[in-house]
């Protein structure tokens, strides 16, 4: 397999941004790692069927995210407790001054539905229009702004920041907030 | 999402009641609250997803991944002649 110089950069220039999304589909560093790698050796194999000119990131973006939705997902509920493992792999980051909020934000994160939690990803950190986003997930673009609303509200609402200036509540009363919202 | 029931009817301080009404309601008018989200909350929730994207995105790209480029590249060349 040939691999032009200009494919080689916009491939590895992806990279980073296919593993902070991967990570945040599977969860768990290595297993994300594995995904982008078989993802990028499945772009390689169909190079042909990509456009220049288009974008090659969302390109990979979608390739990616179609190999985990057809494999990871079913790897994943065969082996784990999903949502154990996913939260546990996400808050095991070493807890550095300052770190304190990042840690319960990506609790609160692992703990949306997959569906809003890609759509507020690839518009709110990959950098990727709605249009863009919409692609990658195969779905409307009015679909994938619900999504990202729903996404931004449940996070509030996980984290406990909706409407914190309208009722000032304290501390406590927010973690039984959240406390119940757990249930 | 299980609510309980038993916080939601029980007499609470004013603020407490306050607050849990307004979960309760949100929580069966979604769009309605979704617009809810103030200015800022919503760019506190992008700040803080960004940090933990760019956390991993900071990390560049890992060996495996440029070896594996050229490892493959280096395949083509081989079968090519």
């Amino acid at each position: 397999m040939r691999i032009d110089d200009s494919v080689r950069q916009e491939i590895l220039g992806s990279v980073p941004g296919l593993r902070a999304f991967a990570i945040s589909l599977c969860g768990n560093v290595d297993r994300a790692d594995d995904l982008v790698q078989e993802a990028l050796l499945r772009a390689l194999a169909n190079i042909h069927s990509f456009q220049p000119g288009t974008n090659m990131s969302a390109w990979l973006f979608t390739i990616l995210r179609n190999h985990f939705r057809s494999e990871y997902r079913k790897r994943r509920r065969e082996v784990e407790d999903a949502d154990g493992h996913y939260a546990d792999s996400l808050t095991s980051h070493p807890e550095q001054h300052g770190q304190l909020e990042l840690t319960e934000f990506r609790e609160a994160l692992s703990k949306l539905p997959e569906e809003q939690r890609e759509a507020l990803i690839l518009v709110g950190a990959s950098g990727f229009s709605y249009e863009e986003a919409a692609e990658i997930c195969g779905c409307a673009i009015g679909t994938v702004k619900s999504r990202v609303n729903r996404a931004r509200t449940r996070l509030a609402e996980l984290m406990a920041i909706q409407g914190v200036d309208d009722f000032g509540p304290d501390h406590t009363t927010r973690a039984v907030l959240v406390g119940n919202q757990r249930g | 999402m299980k609510m309980d029931d038993d916080s939601m009817t029980t007499d609470k301080p004013m603020g407490f009641a306050a607050q849990a009404q307004s979960a309760e309601a949100g929580s069966q008018t979604k769009s309605a609250k979704a617009n809810r989200l103030d200015r800022a909350t919503r760019a506190k929730l992008g700040q803080q997803l960004r940090a933990v994207y760019d956390e991993v995105v900071s990390q560049g790209v890992p060996n495996r991944f440029t070896d594996l480029l050229t490892r493959l590249d280096n395949e083509g060349t081989q079968n090519a002649h």
